[in-house]
């Protein structure tokens, strides 16, 4: 029987916790990371993208479950509980260290999609720390589902999803059949704010913690980071009063125009 | 040990991002190998096989490969990984779409918008929105990585004279289908490749005003380019966004109209050479990178500046 016409249709979302997008971050003076201490953290936006979707999916009565998955230390429950607030159902932190690689992250939360055996699993494209937009494709692959990466659309009927992806030259359009692994593009949608009563509900909601021991995983890296250098700086260069101006100094100065 | 490189086409044509992936993988080894996944395209061979440094040409020419679908060229890549010490793409939205999959089916990790080769296993990619350099080592057997075209010179296009094998494996998913595409036609060059770029933010006002960007742009031979705010407020298609999680460009000449200069714009076109910023908001902080800034109001300079070209 198709997903929709069972009447049950079971969404997982993974929610990270990164640096908040208005931080400027910089590095450790010793180069071995950077600077965490004392900085706003926030559920990562295109998580947050996520969220949003998967909570609209089950306003339309489309799906009827919302559980969302963090790894990581135990910080990230808070970002759990924002997810819980703007309206997903359950929570599961996958106690870990902070900084796993992608292809351990995914093979947690491949592991936990397959245990609840959910229909669909939205996660955001990119983590605006790691920026690796890797984590969702790996997860797809592992479980062998097909994948729409950069969705800037998702229309659910039957048992496939058609979804809409941002790319290079335009728009694509994909019909992957469920379960399958969508991840987010900044045009899917804008996500709501919780509100206070929601919040406060949140905090009842169920928030399960389990391990990387419990779930089998082997979360060893072969990668290693060596050094974390800030950019060369860029300097303000000068201003100039009028176009005129401009257009001669883009000659003669720069000489990036004949 | 050889380098297998997944090429970015269109079955017609070999996107120039190739040629900064080939630029990068001559650090790594001189046994380039391209594969090149599709459907009759023949002609996207033949140019891979002319371009510099190239050794050897797979070409996949099937149905199963037209539109470049993650779950079947991901598993045809594994089926011919052996051997290949480093498996790259170019950091596009097919390559970032394609190669993690790849990884993760071969059980290794991925390194995503390399910029810098200092070995055979050491690499430098950025990371928050380029505000760190990230010098990460891999132990892997096989290194996957998506390469960020700014940060290689591409290699010549002619010169080369790989040999072309063809690859008789088909590997269709039945779970996913291309439905259709919408795909943006212009006379202009594409951003990526464009040695001038143009670019509007939320200060437009709206999509009719980037006709005078556009009009600048087709006296200099130039790409137009947008922020995200342009784009969410619909003045401009999704393509045209530049930043960190648009596209990265680093031309000879980026001019900035109505962008505050978000540190995620940023992230996008620092690497320019050239940085111009239009703007009449003498504090927005796209001037601490210009250096040349204009404050003034856009609708002025703008088609002033075109009437001077
Ligand atoms: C997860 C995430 C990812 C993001 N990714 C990207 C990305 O890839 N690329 C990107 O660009 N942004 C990205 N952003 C958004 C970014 O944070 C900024 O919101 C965005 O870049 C702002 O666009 P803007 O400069 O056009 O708009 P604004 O910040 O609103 O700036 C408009 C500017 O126009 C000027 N202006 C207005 N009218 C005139 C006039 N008549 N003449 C001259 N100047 C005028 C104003 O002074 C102002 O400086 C991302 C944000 C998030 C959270
Ligand atoms: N530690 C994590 N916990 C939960 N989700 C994660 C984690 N790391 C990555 N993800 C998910 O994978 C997406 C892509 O991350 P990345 O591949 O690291 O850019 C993120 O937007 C999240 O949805």
């Amino acid at each position: 029987m198709n997903i929709v016409d069972r009447g049950f249709m079971k969404i997982l979302v993974t929610v990270k916790r990164v640096v908040d997008y208005n931080v400027k971050v910089r590095v450790k003076a010793d180069h071995s990371a950077v600077e965490l201490a004392n900085v706003k953290m926030s559920i990562n936006p295109f998580c947050e993208i996520a969220v949003e979707e998967a909570i609209r999916l089950k306003e339309k009565g489309i799906a009827s479950e919302i559980v969302v998955v963090s790894v990581g230390p135990k910080s990230c429950q808070e970002t759990l509980r924002t997810a819980l607030a703007l309206g997903a159902d359950r929570g599961i932190q996958i106690e870990a260290a902070d900084g796993l690689d992608s292809l351990a992250v995914a093979k947690l939360i491949a592991k936990v999609a397959k245990d609840e055996s959910a229909d669909l699993i939205i996660m955001g494209k990119q983590a605006i720390d790691s920026d690796n937009n890797q984590t969702g494709q790996m997860v797809a692959a592992l479980l062998d589902y097909p994948q729409a990466t950069f969705a800037s659309e998702i229309v659910v009927e039957n048992n496939v999803a058609k979804v809409t992806r941002e790319i290079d030259g335009g728009l694509q359009i994909l019909s992957v059949t469920l379960p399958a692994v969508v991840t987010t593009d900044l045009r899917l949608n804008e996500p709501r704010f919780a509100s206070l009563p929601n919040i406060m509900k949140a905090k009842k909601k169920p928030l399960d913690v389990k391990t990387a021991e419990e779930l089998g995983v082997n979360t060893d890296s072969n990668i290693e980071i060596i050094t974390v250098m800030p950019p060369s700086d860029r300097k303000a260069g000068i201003k100039v009063s009028s176009v005129a101006e401009l257009v001669e100094k883009l000659k003669n100065e720069a000489k990036v125009l004949s | 040990m050889s380098l297998l490189i997944i090429a970015e086409h269109d079955n017609k044509e070999l996107k120039p991002s190739t040629l900064n992936t080939i630029a990068a993988a001559q650090k790594i080894t001189n046994d380039i190998h391209v594969l090149v996944a599709g459907m009759n395209c023949q002609t996207v061979a033949e140019q891979a096989a002319n371009a510099i440094s190239v050794t050897q040409v797979l070409l996949a020419d099937n149905g199963a490969y037209e539109h470049q679908l993650a779950e079947n060229i991901s598993k045809l890549v594994v089926d011919i990984a052996r051997g290949y010490g480093h498996i790259l793409a170019p950091a596009t939205t097919a390559g970032k779409n394609l190669l993690p999959r790849v990884a993760a089916l071969l059980d290794v990790a991925q390194l995503s918008d390399v910029i810098e080769v200092i070995s055979n296993d050491t690499f430098i990619r950025p990371i928050y929105a380029g505000n760190a350099l990230a010098t990460v080592k891999s132990s892997d057997a096989v290194k996957v990585m998506t390469i960020r075209a700014t940060g290689f010179d591409p290699v010549a296009s002619q010169g080369g004279s790989a040999t072309i094998t063809t690859l008789e494996q088909v590997i269709i998913s039945e779970n996913s289908q291309f439905v259709s595409e919408q795909l943006a036609v212009s006379d202009r060059p594409e951003l990526t490749a464009a040695s001038i770029i143009v670019s509007g933010g939320r200060g437009m006002g709206n999509g009719e005003n980037f006709q005078m960007l556009e009009a600048v742009a087709d006296k200099l031979g130039a790409a137009v380019g947008a922020s995200r705010a342009a784009v969410d407020a619909g003045f401009v298609p999704n393509d045209w966004q530049v930043g960190q999680t648009g596209k990265t460009v680093a031309p000879d000449l980026y001019i900035a109209v109505g962008i505050s200069g978000a540190i995620q714009h940023l992230a996008g076109m620092k690497d320019s050479k050239v940085i111009v910023a239009i703007n009449k908001d003498e504090e927005a902080p796209i001037f601490q990178v210009a250096d040349y800034g204009l404050v003034a109001d856009l609708f002025d300079a703008v088609p002033e500046l075109e009437k001077s070209l």
